[in-house]
C-alpha cells in the first residue's frame, strides 16, 4: 500500500541501522510508548537488528492491556442482560475480567457483536428500537475522535437507547508518570504518531522541559520506528533533550482541530485507573456531565462496580524496563495468551504477548546491566 | 485540566506495578474452539482422542488412512467436514460448492484420489426452497466438475432460529495410489516447503461479506476442487512427504501442525509469501496477520529438495498451481517451531492462533 | 495501539448532515467519516483509524523523507567506507 511499503524498504533499514550503530557510543535505553510500534518492533525484529547497546522498553500504550479490570468487570456486566446489545472492538473480546471475557458472555446467550466502527454501533442502535446497544469506547487519544463522535450523533438522532461504556486513557500523564518514577531507567520516548495525528505535538514540549528527555514524535512503519531511534540517540549523543517530529507526514503541530473540539465537548480528563500499572491522576476521559444520559455505568447502575487487582505477575516491572518478559518465572509457563496472568500477555501488542509470540526462541535471559 | 498538573506525591507505585489476572479455563465452547487453532486441537486432544480412544498408529490428518485387509488390499482415506459458513453466499461461491471441493481436497491431501462424497443438511425452518435448491444446484455442479460423485445423504430440520438458516457436512472416501505415502510426519530437514497460490483469499471474501465489518473488495473465494493438481504433482514425483490444504488458521496453523506432527523445524521467508495487495490491504486494516487467513483451494506441500523442480514444473503447469512458489524450508533447529525470516533479515516464532481472528484496533 | 492506515479518498458525500467517503486501500473499498477532515478532497490519501478520516497524508513530506533515508551512508559510501557494525 502506498505510504506503508515505502516506509518497510529493507535496503533503506539498513541504512538507517548502519546509522544508528555509527552515532551510538553508549547504552541507551529508549521507550516506544505505543503498543503498535511495539508491534512493529517485534514482528519485523528491529530488536535484534539494533546495536546491543540501545535497548528498547516497550511500554504500556495498548488501549486494551491498560484497561482496567473493574471496566471489563462492567461491561461483562452489562453484556450479559438480555435486553442488551454490546458491541466491542475485537481484540476486547478476549481480555479477561474477573473469572470470564466477553467470549463467555456470549457463549452464555450475550449478545456480544464485533464492529470496526462506533458508528457501526449507532447504526444498530437505530435498527433495533426495541434493544438497548452498548458501544465499549476504549482507547487512547486516537479513538477518542470517533468515540465522541458516536455520542454526538446518538445525541443529536435523538436515540434513547444507545450509551457508552467509556474507559478512554492519556498518552502524556503516562510518559509524565513514567518519567518522574525514581526508578524509571527510561532516557529517551518516543512518542506515539497516531495519537499526536489527533492532538498535534504540543502537549510534548512542556513534557521534554519538565524531565529533560528527548521525544520523538514516530510512526509505525519499520523505517519510522528506526528514524525515531536514530532521532533519539542523536540527541541523547549530544547531550540534547528537543521534542522531534519524525511522523510529519501524518502529524503536525497543532494536530485535528475539529476532532479535539468534538473531544473537548464530550469527554472531560478524569483520574483513570491503568490495569497493571495502577492510578494515574488525570490520565483519562469519561463522559462530560452534557452527555451523562449516555453513559451505560449510570444507565446500568455498574458504577459501583469496582474490582480490586491483586498481584501475582510481574508485568509491572517488566512495562518499567526492569526486566524482558522472558525473565519472569511464569513467561511461557504457567502464563500464555491462552490463559494470560496479566494484561500484557492479553493483547497481541502486549509486550509479553508480543515476546511469546515471536521471541520464544530466546530462552536465555536478556542482559539488562548497565554501563 | 493540564496534563502536567499530576502531582509528584501522587505518582503510580511503580515498585508494585503489577497486573493479576486469574487462571483461565473454559466451562463452556466458545467461538474460537471451532476456529481451527489452538482452542480446537485442545478440544481435539482433551475431550474427543480420550472419548474416542486412540487408534495405533494413526495420525492427525486431514483425511485418516483406512489400509484394507484380505485379498482387496489397498488403502482408503477417509474425511468429513461441516461447513457454518456466514453468509451463505460470498464472492467466488457458496456453503454448497465449499462442502464439495472441500471435502475433496481433505481426501486429496494424504493423495489419494476422491470417489465418492456424503452430503448431510441441517436446514432451519424456514429457509427459502430456493436457497435451498441453489446449494443444492452448485454442490452437483461441483462434483460433477470434479469428477467425484454425491453418493449418499441426509436432511434434517430443526426450529427457526437454529441452524443460521443452513448447514451442510460432507464426506469423502479416496483411493490411495500405490507407493504415495503422504502424512505430516513426514517433514525432514532439507525438504522444501511450497505453496500452491495466492494466500487469504477465502478469508478476505468471507470477511468481506460479514456484519459489522463489510468492506467493498474484487477478492472473490479461491474455493476450488485440488485433487487433480495434487495428482499432477503425484505424476511427477510420488515422493511428496506431505500435503495439506490450509483452510481454518491459515498457512500458519497448517505450518504449525505439521512442525509439531514431525518434530522438526520449518522457516519461511515473509518475502516470499504470495499475498495479493488487496489481501495485505485487507488485513492492514483490521490489523489481522494473512498468515492467518483461510484458504479454500491452496495447499502447502513438503518435498525433498532433489524433487523441487520436477514438482514445481507439474504444478506450474496446472490451473490450480500457476502461481505456485517456495517459500520455506524444514531445518535442523528448534524442532516443532515455525520461524519467519522478516524482510529485514530478521527472525520470530510463528505460532498456531488461538482461536478466531479478531480485527484489532491497536 | 491505535491501528490506522492510509487509504486514498475516491468519493465525497453527505449522509444525514455528516460528511462521509468511500477510501480505497489498495482495492478494498471501506465508507469511512470525514467529518474531521471535511475539506480533503477525492485523490487526497487519509489516516483511517476504527472508520475516522484522522490525518492528511502529507506527499511532500513523505517523499522528504525518503529522501532523507536515501541520503543516509552515502558519504561514507563514496569514501569506500562500509556501515558501522554492532
Amino acid at each position: 500500500m502506498k505510504y506503508l511499503d515505502e516506509f518497510n524498504d529493507p535496503e533503506l533499514a539498513g541504512r538507517l541501522f548502519d546509522e544508528i550503530a555509527r552515532v551510538t557510543t553508549r547504552r541507551w535505553a529508549i521507550m516506544e510508548v505505543c503498543g503498535g510500534q511495539t508491534h512493529s518492533i517485534i514482528r519485523n525484529g528491529i530488536d535484534q537488528l539494533l546495536p546491543d547497546r540501545i535497548e528498547l522498553i516497550h511500554g504500556p500504550g495498548c488501549p486494551v492491556c491498560v484497561t482496567p479490570l473493574g471496566v471489563i468487570d462492567k461491561a461483562l456486566e452489562i453484556a450479559s442482560r438480555p435486553d442488551v446489545i454490546f458491541c466491542s472492538f475485537g481484540d476486547m473480546l478476549r481480555v479477561p475480567g474477573s473469572g470470564r471475557d466477553l467470549f463467555q458472555v456470549k457463549s452464555l446467550g450475550g449478545d456480544v457483536r464485533i464492529v470496526y466502527s462506533p458508528l457501526d454501533a449507532v447504526q444498530l442502535a437505530e435498527q433495533h428500537p426495541d434493544r438497548q446497544v452498548v458501544f465499549f469506547a476504549i482507547g487512547f487519544e486516537t479513538t477518542a475522535p470517533a468515540n465522541a463522535m458516536a455520542v454526538h450523533l446518538a445525541a443529536q438522532r435523538g436515540l434513547t437507547n444507545f450509551s457508552v461504556l467509556v474507559s478512554h486513557v492519556l498518552v502524556p500523564p503516562a510518559i509524565s508518570a513514567i518519567a518522574s518514577s525514581p526508578v524509571s531507567r527510561v532516557d529517551g520516548f518516543l512518542a506515539a504518531g497516531h495519537v499526536c495525528s489527533v492532538m498535534g505535538t504540543w502537549q510534548y514540549g512542556p513534557l521534554v522541559e519538565q524531565y529533560g528527555l528527548p521525544i520523538v514524535v514516530t510512526g509505525f512503519e519499520p523505517l519510522d520506528v528506526l528514524d525515531g531511534i536514530r532521532r533519539v540517540v542523536v540527541q541523547l549523543e549530544a547531550g540534547e533533550a528537543r521534542l522531534e517530529n519524525a511522523y510529519a507526514r501524518v502529524v503536525s503541530d497543532a494536530g485535528n482541530e475539529p476532532a479535539q473540539r468534538m473531544i473537548d465537548d464530550v469527554f472531560e480528563v478524569c483520574d483513570r485507573q491503568w490495569r497493571g500499572i495502577g492510578m494515574i491522576p488525570a490520565s483519562g476521559w469519561r463522559l462530560s456531565s452534557r452527555y451523562a444520559a449516555f453513559d451505560a455505568e449510570l444507565r446500568f447502575g455498574v458504577d459501583g462496580i469496582d474490582t480490586p487487582e491483586s498481584s501475582v505477575c510481574r508485568a509491572g516491572e517488566v512495562l518499567q524496563g526492569l526486566i524482558k518478559p522472558n525473565e519472569c518465572e511464569a513467561f511461557g509457563t504457567t502464563c500464555t495468551p491462552r490463559n494470560p496472568l496479566g494484561a500484557t500477555m492479553v493483547s497481541s501488542e502486549g509486550a509479553c504477548a508480543a515476546y511469546y509470540q515471536y521471541r520464544r526462541l530466546d530462552t536465555v535471559p536478556v542482559s539488562i546491566g548497565v554501563g | 485540566m493540564n496534563v502536567t498538573d499530576a502531582q509528584p506525591d501522587s505518582a503510580p507505585d511503580f515498585e508494585n506495578w503489577s497486573c493479576p489476572l486469574p487462571l483461565r479455563s473454559h466451562d463452556r465452547v466458545v467461538i474460537g474452539h471451532g476456529g481451527g487453532g489452538k482452542l480446537s486441537a485442545e478440544l481435539i486432544e482433551h475431550l474427543f482422542l480420550p472419548a474416542f480412544g486412540r487408534v495405533e498408529g494413526a495420525e492427525m490428518h486431514d483425511a485418516a488412512t483406512l489400509t484394507l485387509t484380505g485379498s482387496a488390499g489397498g488403502r482408503l482415506a477417509f474425511s468429513t467436514d461441516s461447513y457454518v459458513v456466514r453468509p451463505l453466499f460470498f464472492p467466488g461461491g457458496c456453503i454448497g460448492d465449499l462442502a464439495v471441493n472441500g471435502t475433496i481436497n481433505d481426501v486429496a491431501m494424504s493423495g489419494a484420489v476422491p470417489i465418492a462424497l456424503s452430503a448431510g443438511f441441517i436446514v432451519e425452518e424456514g429457509l427459502e426452497l430456493a436457497t435451498l435448491g441453489t446449494v443444492a444446484e452448485r454442490m452437483g455442479d461441483a462434483a460433477r466438475a470434479a469428477g467425484v460423485p454425491i453418493v449418499t445423504g441426509d436432511t434434517k430440520v430443526v426450529d427457526a432460529g437454529l441452524a443460521d438458516g443452513l448447514y451442510v457436512n460432507t464426506a469423502g472416501v479416496g483411493v490411495i495410489p500405490e507407493g504415495v505415502d503422504i502424512r505430516p510426519s513426514r517433514a525432514t530437514p532439507g525438504d522444501v516447503v511450497i505453496v500452491s497460490g495466492p494466500i487469504g483469499l477465502h478469508g478476505v471474501a468471507v470477511m468481506s461479506q460479514r456484519e459489522g465489518l463489510e468492506f467493498g473488495t474484487e477478492i472473490r473465494s479461491d474455493s476450488a476442487a485440488l485433487h487433480g493438481l495434487v495428482a499432477a504433482m503425484l505424476a511427477a514425483c510420488a515422493d511428496v512427504h506431505v500435503l495439506r490444504d490450509p483452510t481454518r488458521g491459515g498457512l500458519a496453523a497448517s505450518l504449525c501442525e505439521i512442525a509439531a506432527s514431525a518434530c522438526v523445524g520449518v522457516e519461511y521467508d515473509e518475502a516470499s509469501l504470495p499475498v495479493p495487495a488487496e489481501v495485505a490491504a485487507a488485513c492492514s486494516f483490521l490489523g489481522l496477520d494473512p498468515m492467518h487467513i483461510a484458504n479454500e483451494g491452496k495447499l502447502v506441500a513438503f518435498v525433498a529438495a532433489a524433487d523441487v523442480d520436477d514438482v514445481m514444473a507439474a504444478m506450474l503447469s496446472h490451473e490450480h498451481g500457476r502461481e505456485a512458489r517456495v517459500v520455506g524450508r524444514v531445518v535442523d533447529g528448534h524442532p516443532g517451531v515455525v520461524v519467519a525470516r522478516t524482510r529485514l533479515g530478521a527472525t520470530r516464532v510463528v505460532d498456531l492462533p488461538l482461536g478466531e481472528q479478531l480485527p484489532r484496533i491497536c | 495501539m491505535c491501528l490506522a492506515v492510509p487509504g486514498k479518498i475516491v468519493d465525497v458525500r453527505d449522509e444525514r448532515g455528516t460528511r462521509m467517503a468511500t477510501i480505497d486501500f489498495d482495492g478494498i473499498r471501506k465508507d469511512i467519516c470525514l467529518a474531521y477532515l471535511p475539506d480533503m478532497e477525492v485523490g487526497e490519501y487519509a489516516i483511517v483509524h476504527v472508520g475516522f478520516a484522522i490525518s492528511r497524508v502529507d506527499e511532500a513530506s513523505a517523499l522528504e523523507t525518503l529522501q532523507m533515508f536515501r541520503d543516509l551512508g552515502i558519504l561514507d559510501e563514496e569514501l569506500g567506507v562500509t556501515g558501522g557494525t554492532t
